[in-house]
């Protein structure tokens, strides 16, 4: 989807008039945040300078040095085995039953990368480009370029891997163009390109625990930080097949966790994607930056009833051929749609957006079809007293260029909706929806990858650093990889120079204190015996979010938001009911503590949103848009990255306002420009 | 519709195991088998019984997590994996019977919840190309032959999800295991390790208490991915090879 192109390019624009301060009384201000240890110098060559910096490891020292790594996606195990080959002491984590189960594997459409194959004038400097322009001039300058520049490197990997990209007939990797993109710099595997990169990384992974350099620790949950002496020192996990709660020490600690998605409920992630490894880091002391951005969706197949569990995204390739639609009059929206005539339907995006139409980027797609459904005109089941639907028709395409053509470009899209909804969309038009896809935000992180807490690092979608306000297509694959298997390693020996560090006892306050807020949460959990499912109080959150924090923000909303969620949050601790016990595979309660974690995040979401008076890429505040709705964004005075710095909690519970630190972020080598796609 | 659920319930590894008999009113066609499983745990938890164990995670047919025998096949009537069966391939009034995965080298970890990490060893010992990173050749020096590189992708679809055991009556992991195989096999970047990679792959898979292949062909039938047969004809195949080159 067109993301980054822009029909037409005006200078910034909008200033804001006098106190505007929305978050007030919810927050704390804090110092900033000024280094982010970038080096200087021309932008292409940072990393080269990084890279020679970095202290190097001796060989033979690096047995003895020994790393903890949380999830095994593309982030987590392409750094596992790569820092496993240099000879370090690798452990690794994942919920899963095995590493290879990762969300990665869901990834559908492609990987970036600037090889510049088609010479169709890509580059490192316009992959750079696209991306920060793309992400609204919202994320870091200096790890996007570093992001564009490693890029390459990844498909030699993968490849020598055995990863079975597409290819022509000569035997030459395929190239597609993805996101709107003017160059095709998309690599891609069908509709799998998530899982070919995994399985790559997985089987790397594999090699390397056959070599023992790496231990694997698959169905085990990160529920602690340990910080000690100022230091990431180690993990507490809960082996979730027989309960134990296990100590891992080591000298650093890696978090790949994934995004967080999942605190709307109904989102495209997996069912155990969570944000637990990285808010119990944040409790710890590390930085929580730009939580609100959340990238929508507009293309997935819509929720159907309340037993719905998750949400299945559909290529937006759709789009190229497809028309979105509703019909003009409310009356008409539980008729079948092929008995609506041509003038009684409302091809909104062809109306609102005629030099785009049904290609306009994928917040501006999702917004309106939420408009249509709000507005009485959505299509579909009626789930909570309201359809939310829209038509994405392709009998015009089927006219135009045959059924069989149609079939080859989408058959195993139409086949899945098929099995899905159980309606055949070559004769009835399908029925889509926006949903929550990816977060924008996570732990911040400086240059390096490391946290605010020395000795944590953060890769993947775990961190925040390389997306800002929106993500384009193909991009997070090639952050995970480029994060584990090129940056990371470099980053982290210039930490492990220092170490070995002074080995910490089972019995050091700072373990005995984390093993014991574990322990007591479990216990907790297990002893309330409330009335209701962990599940229930899960969608509820969701929905809160969906609603107030969800495509578009407004203060009142907001404001209403955080009421609810402390609410419900405090009824949460009273009032679940988890049976079972702590010693054996006990699925309610695991979810107890992720979605506990969840409250926390979904109020801190909502008091970032709420201080962010600008609409920029996923964003949208209702109160910052231009006279005829489209998003306004105000450089002048939120270029800049939000750090939330924990503050404690109260006797009952609730957190304490959060300390905001900024991060200003300077362009040098690219001019900020506002865009519009009228 | 509603339905009887007759469904294996066993607390851990250790203990015996039995079939309980459920009840389960308005499970509407639109949802999913594993959705039909959680609104029976909600009602289960509301009544104070343990809920059910069994996994998923994706719940879009390609993570691997799921699975489950229904009606006595893996995945139940589709060709597909569990999430993405829908109870509309059900009728009103149906008894169905829901059981884990059994094999010896599946061992049952609680109710429909089994271990199947044996895969993650016969990829241990071999299913992977030796690059260290860093090291890897720019990708356009070595061309791959687009059919070559379509069928390896077509065989690297296998999801791990462990219903060709499951269905395999001799409990064998051939089809996952020639999946593999003739993936790696299939690309100039496999061959240096090919002979090797078979070998000890066979010797885990027989290890781990896997059964022999007698080419019954109910794996390829039950697999969500449609791996064709024909990947344990290459199994054996390059088996043969490696030995004749004296491995
Ligand atoms: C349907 C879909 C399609 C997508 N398509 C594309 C695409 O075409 N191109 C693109 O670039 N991106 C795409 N994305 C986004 C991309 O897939 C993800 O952002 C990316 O894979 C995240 O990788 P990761 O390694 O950071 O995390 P993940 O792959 O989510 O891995 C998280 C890991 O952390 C582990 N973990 C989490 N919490 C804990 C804990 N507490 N204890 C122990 N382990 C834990 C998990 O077990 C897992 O191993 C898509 C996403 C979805 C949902
Ligand atoms: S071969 Fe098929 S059935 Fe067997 S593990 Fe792979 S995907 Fe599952
Ligand atoms: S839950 Fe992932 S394949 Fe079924």
């Amino acid at each position: 989807m067109p993301d980054t192109v822009t029909a037409t390019e005006a200078s910034p624009t909008g200033t804001l008039d006098g106190d505007y301060d929305d978050a007030a009384g919810y927050y704390t201000p804090g110092t900033p945040l000024i280094d982010t240890k970038a080096p200087d110098g021309p932008i292409a060559d940072r990393w080269q300078n990084r890279k020679f910096e970095a202290r190097l490891v001796n060989p033979a020292n690096r047995r003895k040095l020994s790393i903890i790594i949380v999830g095994t996606g593309l982030a987590g195990a392409s750094a596992a085995a790569t820092l496993g080959e240099a000879g370090y002491n690798v452990k690794t984590f994942c919920y899963q039953d095995s590493p290879r189960r990762a969300h990665s594997i869901a990834a559908q459409g492609g990987i970036n990368a600037a090889k510049n194959y088609k010479e169709d004038g890509d580059s490192v400097h316009r992959l750079f480009y696209d991306t920060v322009k793309g992400g609204d001039y919202r994320s870091r300058e200096d790890n996007v370029y570093r992001l564009a520049e490693v890029s390459t490197n990844i498909i030699d990997q993968c490849v020598a891997q055995g990863v079975p990209f597409a290819r022509e007939y000569g035997g030459l990797l395929d190239n597609r163009s993805f996101g709107g993109v003017q160059v095709s710099r998309t690599f891609y595997a069908r509709g799998q390109t998530g899982q070919q990169l995994l399985i790559g990384a997985y089987q790397a992974l594999e090699r390397q625990i056959s070599a023992g350099t790496v231990s694997m620790h698959s169905r085990h949950e990160m529920l602690e930080l340990v910080v000690a002496d100022g230091k990431a020192r180690g993990i507490i996990a809960r082996d979730m097949i027989t309960g134990e709660i296990q100590t891992h020490l080591a000298d650093v600690v890696v978090l790949a966790s994934g995004g967080y998605g999942n605190v709307f409920y109904l989102s495209t992630n997996a069912m155990g994607s969570n944000v637990t490894a990285a808010w119990r880091a944040h409790r710890k002391g590390a930085y929580m930056a730009n939580p609100c951005y959340t990238q929508i969706h507009p293309t997935c197949i819509p929720v159907t009833g309340t037993h719905q569990s998750k949400l299945t995204l559909m290529s937006e390739s759709l789009r190229n051929d497809g028309r979105i639609w509703v019909p003009k009059d409310q009356a008409d929206c539980d008729k079948d749609p092929r008995d609506i005539p041509e003038e009684a339907r409302d091809y909104y995006l062809e109306r609102i957006y005629p030099a785009f139409g049904n290609l306009v980027p994928r917040d501006i797609a999702s917004r309106a079809a939420k408009y249509q459904c709000d507005d009485g005109r959505g299509v579909g089941p009626e789930v909570d007293g309201v359809r939310r639907g829209v038509y994405l028709d392709f009998a015009d395409a089927i006219e135009r260029l045959g059924r069989d053509a149609v079939e080859n470009k989408y058959g195993n899209l139409f086949d899945m909706y098929a099995r899905i909804t159980g309606e055949d969309p070559y004769t009835v038009p399908m029925r889509i929806y926006p949903a929550v896809h990816y977060v924008m935000g996570g732990l911040w992180v400086d240059y390096d990858l490391q946290s605010t807490i020395p000795g944590l690092f953060v890769t993947g979608e775990a961190n925040f650093s390389d997306h800002g306000a929106n993500r384009l297509g193909a991009s997070a694959l090639m952050q995970g990889l480029a994060d584990g298997y090129f940056v990371l390693p470099h980053t982290i020996r210039d930490y492990l120079a220092d170490g070995p560090f002074e080995p910490i006892a089972e019995d050091h306050p700072a373990v005995v204190e984390a093993r014991e807020s574990v322990q007591g949460r479990i216990e907790h959990f297990l002893t309330v015996n409330g009335e209701r499912s962990v599940d229930s109080y899960h969608r509820e959150l969701g929905n809160i979010m969906w609603e107030y924090c969800g495509m578009e923000r407004t203060e009142d909303g907001l404001k209403k938001a955080i009421d609810l969620i402390r609410t419900l949050k405090d009824d949460f601790y009273r009032n679940v009911k988890v049976l079972g016990t702590a010693e054996s595979l006990n699925q309610s309660l695991e979810k107890a503590g992720r979605v506990a974690d969840f409250f926390e995040l979904g109020e801190l979401m909502c008091i970032d949103a709420l201080n962010r008076r600008e609409s920029c890429g996923g964003h949208f505040r209702g109160e910052s848009q231009t006279e005829d709705g489209e998003a306004l964004r105000h450089d002048d005075e939120f270029a800049y990255v939000s750090a939330w710095e924990w503050a404690g909690d109260d006797e009952s519970n609730q957190m304490r306002a959060p300390v905001l630190h900024k991060e200003d972020l300077v362009y040098t080598a690219i001019e900020m420009k506002q865009r519009s796609y009228k | 519709m509603n339905l009887t659920l007759k469904i294996w319930r066993q607390p851990d590894a250790a203990s015996a195991g039995a079939m309980h008999t459920y009840q389960l009113a308005d499970v509407s066609e639109d949802m999913s088998f594993l959705e039909m499983l959680d609104v029976l745990n909600e009602q289960l938890n509301a009544e104070g019984e343990d809920p059910i164990a069994f996994d998923s995670d994706c719940r879009e047919g390609i993570c691997g997590m799921c699975g489950l025998m229904i009606n006595g096949e893996a995945h139940g009537p589709e060709v597909t994996t569990t999430c993405q069966l829908h109870m509309r391939s059900f009728s009103d009034g149906e008894t169905i019977t829901i059981e884990p995965w059994r094999s010896d080298a599946f061992p049952v970890l609680k109710d429909l919840v089994v271990d199947r990490s044996a895969f993650d060893r016969i990829i241990q010992q071999g299913g992977f190309i030796s690059v260290n990173t860093g090291s890897a050749p720019e990708a356009h020096s070595v061309p791959v032959p687009k059919d070559d590189a379509d069928r390896a992708f077509n065989v690297a679809t296998c999801i791990g999800c462990g219903a060709c055991v499951a269905a395999c009556p001799n409990g064998s992991a051939s089809l996952f295991m020639g999946a593999k195989i003739t993936h790696l096999g299939l690309l100039p970047q496999g061959q240096p390790e090919r002979d090797e990679r078979v070998v000890n792959m066979v010797a885990q898979h027989d290890h781990e208490g896997f059964g022999g292949c007698t080419n019954i062909g109910e794996c390829t039938a039950a697999c969500p991915k449609e791996i064709p047969l024909d990947v344990i004809s290459q199994l054996n195949k390059d088996l043969r090879t490696a030995i004749r080159h004296g491995h």
